[in-house]
């Protein structure tokens, strides 16, 4: 199996308020196509351990490799390219730019990373919109739709660069457990049918349970 | 990326800092304008006449075996002179003919008294070629009744004083008896009536045309007293006066020189103006910064959303920087817009002053450099307020913003 992500020795000290230690020498890898869940009280550090395994947060001890490629210590302007072209993310809340049309949300990452024409972006973002079932939302301006289509327009932005791995901070936390069922089952699917990873921290212990693997965190360790 | 309507108020802010700035400008100057122009239009830039002055080299002066002693004279008279300027037609030709001048206009002075009865008025009439007068120093913008063409076509005519003829009851075609130090008796056609605005000068001045003038005077028609000059650049007036004093041996004055104290307002005004404006962009330079900041700020979410799906610091930069500076150009030409209409509509308003007869409405000017100053500086200010926020947001990890929620 081939290692998608490897975290080595991570560490993170909070400065404000007062100083703690919030990770502590976390060490952990995961492989292509696993969907492992991150569990763990409140305060246990896995969502900062998220924002440090998703590029967002530079500020840490300790290596990080995404494909085998040192992360840790590149340049902003890199790591923006990272998240761009690998890394896909879906937040508890859906942050998606409220003026904008559900499918110009999804075309937004394509269109950074210029690779495909126009045509093939809105090709690709109306696919992917199918893929989730919203694609009769496409027009919409995205404040206009519900909170569960939110939550898959964010996703299927994160899709949209078809990155090697999908995180998630909480993704279903906001949603009832009928969306948060109709999340999990793409999640899945995403897993098992594109070989995708998926790193999700949740606060659902049945959502992780499904998972393949549970990673605990308690106090900035894993347990 | 911004909100329409949040948007909208900061071109707006924008909009409403620049017309100011240009309406203000546009009224002060306007004002400032009028108020030179009250003097500096009715001034000739330099003055030539014959001063009646005591001789600087007095006889004993020019008394070889005294040279070196120290010598009194007392009690010296001033030498007697003519008014009248020597050979000034030939003058007058080749002044005209010289490159530094606009126009020259020849005037003849006639101290004279106004008839009215048995009461008699000190008057003081200017003999002057009408049209000359009206090209170089706008005298038709003090006819307050009649017309100045009038006294072109009668020899016979007078522009009278308002002063004058408020004092002797006289009205428009009425006739008026003047007569000279020479005891010449003339009746003169009221063709015009003259306010100048300044009591002192409407209560003595008028005008009569230069042949009633010399005639007045029993003089021939080569006879001038006076060569009024203007020049296409006031500020050479004093240099060159003094040069046209030693090369014509006549007096010249300058109009700095004959209006000191005016130069002083005019200096005075110049600086408030400055003041007021760097006041003006100042404020309005604030506010936009101040808007478009508070803008940004609001727009972290967008900006760590940005972050989070790829865009690099840079593209965060350059699209909240291409965005305030759209705020600026669209906002700063509504405000050069605004600022026109304002105007536009403030130059149409009444204002009416007995000190300037034929102004009716509020003086406002339209000058360029005021509109392209606005406008430059609406967009410098746009980048800058666009430029410090987004150079914090280019810097942030997108982390900080979310975890701020």
């Amino acid at each position: 199996m081939k290692k998608i992500l490897e975290a080595k020795n991570i560490s993170k000290v909070f400065k404000i308020p007062e100083e703690i230690q919030i990770l502590k020498d976390i060490s952990f890898s995961m492989n292509e196509g696993e969907f492992v869940s991150i569990m763990g009280k409140s305060g246990c550090g896995k969502s900062t351990l998220l924002y440090i395994l998703s590029t967002m947060d530079t500020d840490y001890t300790g290596e990080l490799y995404l494909d085998n490629l040192l992360i840790s210590g590149q340049t902003s302007d890199y790591l923006s390219h990272v998240r761009n072209k690998h890394i896909g993310f879906v937040f508890q809340f859906h942050y998606l730019l409220a003026e904008f049309t559900v499918l110009e949300n999804v075309m937004l990452p394509a269109k950074k990373l210029g690779i495909k024409s126009y045509q093939e972006i809105e090709h690709d973002a109306m696919e992917k919109l199918r893929l989730l079932g919203i694609e009769d939302q496409a027009l919409k301006i995205s404040s206009r739709i519900s909170g569960g289509q939110k939550q898959r327009v964010a996703i299927a932005r994160a899709l949209i660069n078809h990155p090697t791995i999908i995180m998630g901070d909480e993704p279903t936390g906001n949603l009832d457990s009928k969306n948060t069922n109709i999340v999990f089952d793409i999640f899945r699917e995403l897993a098992t049918e594109q070989n995708l990873s998926l790193l999700v921290v949740t606060h659902d212990d049945d959502f992780a349970k499904r998972t393949d693997r549970i990673i605990m965190m308690e106090d900035g360790r894993i347990v | 990326m911004t909100r329409k309507k949040q948007s909208i108020i900061a071109a707006l802010g924008v909009t409403f800092g620049i017309g100011t700035y240009i309406i203000m400008m546009g009224f002060m100057n306007g004002l400032n304008g009028l108020l030179d122009g009250l003097i500096l239009n009715r001034t000739p830039h330099i003055h030539l006449y014959n001063e009646i002055e005591p001789s600087i080299k007095q006889p004993i002066d020019l008394y070889r075996p005294y040279k070196n002693k120290t010598r009194f004279v007392h009690s010296i008279k001033p030498k007697k002179i003519q008014a009248k300027i020597h050979n000034a037609l030939p003058l007058i030709d080749y002044l005209s003919k010289q490159k530094y001048v606009i126009g020259v206009s020849t005037q003849v002075k006639a101290q004279s008294f106004y008839l009215g009865g048995s009461t008699q008025l000190n008057g003081m009439l200017s003999g002057v070629d009408v049209e000359k007068e009206k090209e170089l120093y706008s005298l038709d913008q003090y006819i307050v009744e009649g017309s100045i063409l009038d006294l072109k076509q009668n020899d016979k005519g007078i522009l009278l004083g308002a002063g004058v003829a408020k004092k002797l009851s006289l009205k428009l075609g009425d006739y008026i008896q003047v007569t000279s130090k020479s005891g010449e008796v003339q009746a003169l056609k009221i063709v015009g009536l003259y306010q100048s605005g300044m009591a002192e000068v409407d209560n003595v001045q008028s005008y009569i045309s230069i042949k009633m003038a010399q005639r007045l005077l029993g003089e021939s028609n080569d006879y001038i007293t006076d060569i009024n000059i203007k020049l296409k650049d006031m500020t050479k007036a004093p240099e060159l006066a003094k040069k046209m004093e030693a090369k014509f041996e006549l007096k010249a004055i300058d109009i700095q020189t004959a209006n000191a104290q005016f130069e002083t307002g005019s200096s005075i005004r110049t600086l408030i103006s400055y003041a007021v404006s760097i006041t003006l962009l100042i404020v309005a330079g604030f506010g936009i910064y101040n808007i478009l900041n508070m803008l940004i700020y609001e727009k972290m979410n967008d900006i760590a959303i940005l972050k989070a799906t790829g865009f690099s610091g840079r593209d965060v930069r350059y699209i909240f920087i291409s965005q305030a500076i759209i705020i600026g150009i669209v906002g700063g030409i509504l405000g050069l817009l605004m600022g026109y209409g304002v105007s536009v509509l403030i130059d149409n308003a009444k204002f009416e002053t007995a000190a300037l007869p034929t102004i009716k409405t509020f003086p406002v000017i339209y000058e360029l450099k005021y509109y392209i100053i606005g406008i430059v500086f609406a967009m410098v200010s746009t980048f800058f307020a666009g430029y410090f926020p987004s150079k914090k947001a280019e810097k942030i990890d997108p982390v900080d913003i979310i975890r701020g929620q």
